[in-house]
């Protein structure tokens, strides 16, 4: 049993169905990644955890506790906003201490918890500044411990990097788990970034329409998609769909190779590959082109630096992927299925 | 020569800004003058105005408050005017915050149509609203401007205050709800303070209204001892075609000038008020 347990969760919004048929179960201390596209109802999901949203149908139940029909202020949850939803006319200290006040905690107590979680976020300093006269990165400590000094036992994060320059969400990135890791607060964390996903998650729960794809670790969800939507949704440039005898054969671009480059023993199949493009990006050249003989043959290859084979575009060469490396889905559902009995290379 | 051009171009500012200035409180020096000047040299077209030709006197002022009920009607103009504000605020407040939060796509039209009734005169109004007020037996009595007047202030303060809860984020109030408040704390605590100039526009607005509005009061109240500034002061003092202009500058500027100071006080947020209600409203 799980800290949080999501049981058939639905949300309509007249016909829309927003979160369609929900189930998730996130384990003490665990960071839990909902990743999916824009529009595909994790944020719906989120906040109907938090209380903000009632669902249509299911149960959200935090620590044992069916809170489905509960507001937020009786769900032992923080939730840090996409907009950080500071109070603009409060004072950081105000802005952190507001969830003690509103569980009418002494003085002496605020002003200990309040120390005790800007220490943890190294906002010490800022303590008497308002929202407005914070950098962006500051805003988003402040809104984490006015999360953290809730004690909850459930943090949600709405895309909290989302609004950081690409160089802060980095560093925020590994600052925010760090902090995770050390506190062990279970935490639910939405993002529409698959590196972000990939590198914070313990787990990630994909989302696409409404439903959970997959729910996984990293490495799994990547190795192992359990459809085309997971397949496609993660990885730069996603994973390669081709359509042969019959078959939807999926394989990651970085083990789509050169013939004489694709060394070792482990058994491999080949495809004739028309080069049609070369990206270089420094550290590793995309090639763009298609299969010969396969319907659906757009295909990428991606080569790292240290790869020094030369291919012109125009030419034809044979490329290869191991089969251990191939997936195989279904045409109609696009649902993985199991390899053949024996497929031609 | 070059250092001439920009005191040239700031003696300009100042003097623009400084005929703007007695422009606007040229009424407020007339009155003031006025108030002091006896019969003799106020009816003289060639004296100067703006000086007293003759000694200044007592005697208009004396009239004013020993000659009328005036402070008469400065009590029932306050105790209507507070009262409005106070069910101004009461009902617009949640009404308008409704409409802004909760209702959904319609919401937006309801604030339109709840304005428009605004725009309808009270020429237009004052016969069925006196059959109302009979209706209630509050003729001539200042509980029957305590109960009309609201038509007038509410439709106007929910939209205005509509465009203030509009701009301020949902994030907020939910934030405030996460952390530990309910729906209604989360208001008084985050959408209150941050609407404040809002509440100041729409109680400065309210409380004018109530100064001056006059064809209700005229309409509905008949004796002395009932009726507020807008319509004692003229009654009683344009007796038949004489007019006792000094005691009625005077009537008027008493009442102008703390006024004045008040909503100078809030000046800042009342702009700010106006102008966030014309763009988000």
């Amino acid at each position: 049993m799980g800290v949080v347990e999501l049981r058939g969760l639905r949300k309509e919004f007249g016909e829309v169905k927003a979160v369609n048929g929900v189930d998730l179960s996130i384990q003490k201390g665990e960071l839990v990644v909902i990743l999916g596209p824009s529009g595909c109802g994790k944020t719906t999901l989120m906040r109907m955890v938090a209380g903000l949203e009632l669902p249509t149908d299911g149960e959200v139940l935090i620590g044992d506790r069916n809170v489905t029909a509960l507001p937020p202020r009786a769900r032992d949850i923080a939730m840090v906003f996409q907009s950080y939803a500071l109070y603009p006319h409060m004072t950081v200290f105000d802005n952190i201490a507001f969830p003690l006040k509103a569980r009418k905690a002494p003085k002496e107590e605020m002003a200990q918890k309040v120390e005790w979680a800007a220490g943890i976020l190294g906002i010490q300093r800022l303590l008497a500044r308002k929202p407005r006269q914070l950098s962006g990165g500051e805003r988003q400590r402040v809104a984490l411990a006015r999360a953290l000094v809730k004690e909850p036992a459930v943090m949600l994060l709405d895309e909290p990097l989302s609004n950081l320059d690409a160089k802060l969400r980095v560093s925020a990135r590994d600052e925010l788990q760090q902090f995770q890791r050390n506190l062990g607060i279970t935490t639910i964390f939405v993002t529409h970034d698959q590196i972000e996903a990939m590198g914070l998650g313990d787990r990630i729960a994909v989302m696409n329409a409404g439903k959970v794809r997959q729910v996984g670790d990293p490495q799994e969800i990547y190795d192992d998609p359990a459809d085309t939507f997971v397949a496609t949704f993660l990885g730069s440039p996603p994973m390669n769909l081709l359509e042969r005898n019959g078959h939807l054969l999926g394989f990651r671009p970085e083990s789509f190779l050169p013939l004489e480059v694709a060394r070792g023993d482990r058994e491999k199949v080949t495809f004739p590959f028309h080069l049609g493009r070369v990206e270089n990006l420094g550290s590793d050249r995309l090639l763009y082109g298609t299969v010969e003989g396969a319907e659906r043959n757009r295909t990428i290859s991606k080569l790292p630096s240290t790869v020094e084979v030369s291919v012109e575009a125009g030419e034809t060469y044979d490329f290869a992927v191991c089969r251990a490396d191939l997936r195989y889905f279904d045409k109609e559902s696009g649902l993985r299925k199991e390899p053949p009995p024996r497929e031609g290379g | 020569m070059q250092a001439i051009m920009p005191r040239l171009k700031r003696a300009g500012h100042y003097l623009i800004v400084a005929a703007f200035c007695f422009f606007t409180a040229a009424p407020f020096l007339i009155m003031i003058v006025n108030t002091f000047k006896q019969d003799a040299d106020l009816y003289r077209p060639q004296n100067n105005p703006f000086i007293y030709n003759v000694p200044p006197t007592l005697d208009n002022l004396r009239l004013l408050f020993e000659g009328t009920n005036y402070l008469g009607f400065v009590r029932n103009s306050l105790f209507v005017g507070v009262l409005v504000v106070l069910i101004t605020l009461v009902v617009a407040v949640p009404a308008a915050y409704a409409l802004a939060r909760l209702a959904g796509s319609w919401g937006e039209r309801a604030g339109i149509a709840i304005f428009l009734v605004y725009l309808v005169p009270p020429t237009l109004l004052f016969i069925p609203l006196f059959r109302v007020v009979t209706a209630f037996g509050l003729n001539d009595s200042v509980w029957s401007l305590v109960l009309v007047y609201p038509t007038i202030s509410i439709p106007f303060s929910t939209w205005l205050l509509m465009g203030f809860f509009k701009s301020i984020p949902r994030d907020l109030e939910e934030a405030a709800m996460v952390d530990g408040f309910s729906r209604l704390m989360a208001f008084f605590k985050v959408v209150m303070p941050l609407s404040l100039s809002g509440v100041i526009a729409v109680t400065v607005f309210t409380f004018t209204l109530t100064l001056h509005e006059f064809v209700y009061a005229m309409t509905f109240i008949s004796s002395s001892d009932s009726r507020p500034l807008s319509v004692g002061v003229p009654i009683e003092l344009v007796r038949g075609d004489v007019f006792y202009w000094q005691s009625l500058l005077a009537a008027a500027v008493i009442v102008a000038i703390p006024v004045g100071i008040v909503y100078n006080m809030f000046l800042d947020r009342l702009v700010a008020g106006f102008t966030m209600g014309a763009v988000k409203g």
